[in-house]
């Protein structure tokens, strides 16, 4: 819903938030279902109104815990049935300095304004250890904003006994638990604030009227940022920006003025605008987005611009680029086809509205910000959430290099006489062993990202996956494939709990960057293997029907397995039967296993 | 302004606000008239309307409104 797309008008979603909720909920879209405990300290009605609609457009249905006003520690520390019995999937506490119960004195020693601090820390710090004990799922906290006022003007700042100094060390303390535990989340509105504009945002009007640590206009900001982290934590972040050349990614356009007249680089005002977007997307793809060009051009025009001297993206930054005179629709169908993934991974970058209009009009789930002036392309883009990063692993950094390999291997294919001669000549080797701390970020990832190839479509935090691998009552496998072009990193998992001698598959998936690999018979080998060294007779295996998991429905069959029933859905249960002459389905990768 | 078309365009914020198309508001109309119309519910009704007369009211004067008579009255007032 574009009402909800950066950048909205908050006031807009406040006076329409029910009939707002009542268009999404009439939509017709699959969304999963998550439990959100939001304990407060200050007041989070219209927070949580708004936080509902925002993750009811990202595709998850969330149904709410609200702790009475300002209850956040009272109902995390003590026996509390009612959120016991609620079991958050994500927890989001959401404290402001209003919280802050003592700040140092002037007449206080350095000694006694560190006290103060761990003090405080200590609050926060038992609170959350607390939570992720009883609930074991992922905790979003709030850093704190900048006061309203310095008494001590700008020597608040460096003078101990600043609150502007005490409330930086605090956040740093959060920073530094956060660094430390995988599943917690700062909801940073120290930069939500600044950008928003601190007056503004602190008004106190709201805090003794209502008893809201911010504004009211702020509070979509608020949610929306929120509503980032969630999206994010549960794997539904986008993956690829399809970029339009001229205009977007230079001044000029290269086919009428010639690559040396471009504006990019330091000479013009203009220039150095498109430079520094180049520079931004550069670094878009260091955290793993896939960079690609669609523009209307002759490829030997868009090439030439992309070799100016003074541009920072050079054609191997880019995983495919499609420079031709088709639709763009046409054109960023077929690169979420070729890159396999679904289309609404895709944000379309173009200067041109008609060309988004017709990218926003047919192709559904594409996002589409709308970037009209070249100073404001950076701002659009990031403040829009598209990437928020939750976790950061070695896959996403060398993503690009990965998909780009994958290309290369197309090209070799065709070289083949037979397939099986292809994937011989990869030289492919995998590992594939019981999860591992090392991986685990990446199998949370997967988990809650793969749509296609994946039977059951079950989504895991990495708290319940660190669970799961330790209980002896799962078998559990993830799977790494190498070859001779690169690595791809883990690339299947599969999840199985023990009933007496029979193995119940929770999850089977895999990621489709390795289609066609055999990658799933190496899983099914190993798993047979492990099964049958733990006394494991019979693997059964479920297939649940999603909207988007179609291509493994005939999986199991595939695998040799054998159809025990279908249920009224399509879902379908089947059965294997582990033989001691098992032979090795796999021959093309050479495997190294537990 | 007029007070009348003040009148028309407070419905259309309510009927906003509360999602419900049959909403007519008058002089005397309080907070026990419309169902929804709850503290936390109200905070969302002030801002819309401060949005849609691009005022701002005070602390005091949305500590002391009686019923809508009173807030088109200083609605109207500022509108001069």
């Amino acid at each position: 819903m574009q009402e909800l797309e950066y950048p909205f008008d908050s006031e807009y979603i406040l006076k329409k938030a029910k009939s707002i909720k009542k268009a999404l909920l009439e939509e017709k879209t699959t969304r999963i279902q998550k439990k959100i405990a939001v304990l407060g300290g200050s007041t989070t009605h219209d927070i949580v109104k708004v936080l509902e609609l925002f993750l009811l457009h990202y595709g998850i249905e969330p149904q709410f815990y609200e702790s009475e006003y300002a209850q956040y520690w009272q109902d995390a520390m003590f026996d509390n049935a009612a959120l016991a019995a609620f079991a958050p999937d994500i927890i989001y506490i959401h404290t402001s300095n209003r919280n802050i119960q003592e700040y140092p004195q002037l007449s206080d020693t350095e000694e006694a304004v560190d006290a103060i601090l761990g003090e405080t820390y200590r609050h926060y710090e038992v609170m959350w250890d607390k939570l992720q004990k009883s609930y074991h799922c992922p905790i979003i906290q709030n850093n704190f904003e900048m006061p309203a006022y310095r008494l001590l003007g700008n020597k608040e700042a460096s003078d101990v006994h600043g609150r502007i100094s005490f409330l930086n060390r605090l956040n740093e303390r959060f920073y530094q638990y956060a660094r430390e535990h995988n599943h917690f989340y700062i909801n940073d509105i120290a930069y939500l604030s600044a950008c928003y504009g601190l007056d503004r945002w602190a008004d106190s009007f709201y805090w003794h009227m209502y008893k809201y640590a911010l504004c009211l206009p702020a509070v979509p900001v608020l949610s929306f940022n929120v509503a980032n982290i969630i999206k994010s934590v549960y794997g539904k972040n986008k993956k690829a920006l399809v970029l339009d050349l001229d205009n977007t990614l230079w001044g000029g356009v290269v086919g009428d003025d010639g690559a040396e007249n471009l504006e990019i680089g330091q000479e013009t005002s203009m220039g150095q605008v498109y430079s520094e977007f180049q520079e931004y997307l550069k670094r878009q793809k260091d955290i793993g987005i896939m960079l690609n060009v669609s523009s209307k051009n002759e490829e030997e025009n868009a090439m030439a611009g992309l070799m100016h001297p003074d541009g920072i993206l050079k054609p191997e930054d880019f995983v495919l680029i499609k420079a031709n005179w088709e639709p763009k629709s046409k054109n960023v169908a077929q690169i979420a086809s070729e890159l396999n993934i679904m289309q609404d991974s895709l944000v379309f970058v173009d200067d041109n509205p008609a060309e988004r209009e017709i990218v926003r009009k047919s192709l559904s789930g594409v996002a589409v910000p709308k970037m009209d002036s070249p100073e404001q392309y950076i701002r659009i883009l990031d403040r829009s959430g598209f990437f928020e990063v939750t976790s950061l692993s070695q896959d996403d950094r060398l993503r690009s290099e990965m998909y780009k390999a994958n290309l290369e291997r197309k090209k070799e294919q065709e070289s083949f006489g037979s397939y099986e001669d292809y994937l011989h000549s990869l030289a492919m080797k995998g590992t594939i062993k019981p999860f591992e701390p090392l991986y685990m970020a990446r199998i949370a990832q997967l988990t809650n990202k793969s749509n296609q190839f994946n039977l059951t479509t079950r989504r895991y935090t990495q708290a319940e996956l660190e669970q799961i691998s330790a209980d002896n009552a799962y078998i559990t496998l993830y799977g790494k494939l190498e070859d001779k072009f690169g690595d791809n990193g883990v690339v299947s998992v599969l999840i199985g709990h023990r009933e007496k001698e029979i193995l119940h598959m929770d999850l089977w998936l895999m990621s489709c960057r390795v289609l066609k690999r055999d990658m799933e018979y190496a899983m099914l080998d190993t798993l047979v293997y492990t099964c049958a060294k733990a006394g494991i007779k019979e693997i059964k295996g479920y297939y649940y029907p999603t909207a988007k998991n179609k291509m493994v429905e005939g999986f199991y069959a595939l695998m040799g397995f054998t159809l025990e029933k279908t249920d009224e859905t399509g879902g379908t249960v089947w059965y294997y039967k582990i033989e001691a002459d098992y032979e090795n389905k796999n021959k093309v990768i050479k495997v190294v296993e537990a | 302004m007029t007070r009348e078309t003040v009148y028309e365009k407070l419905n259309e914020v309510f009927r906003d606000v509360f999602d419900d198309e049959e909403i007519e508001v008058n002089d005397s109309t309080t907070a026990d008239d419309i169902e929804d119309w709850d503290s936390l519910e109200h905070i969302n009704l002030i801002a819309a309307i401060e949005q849609e007369f691009g005022i701002k009211f005070s602390m005091g004067q949305v500590v002391t409104m009686k019923n809508v008579g009173e807030m088109v009255d200083i609605i109207l007032s500022r509108m001069d």
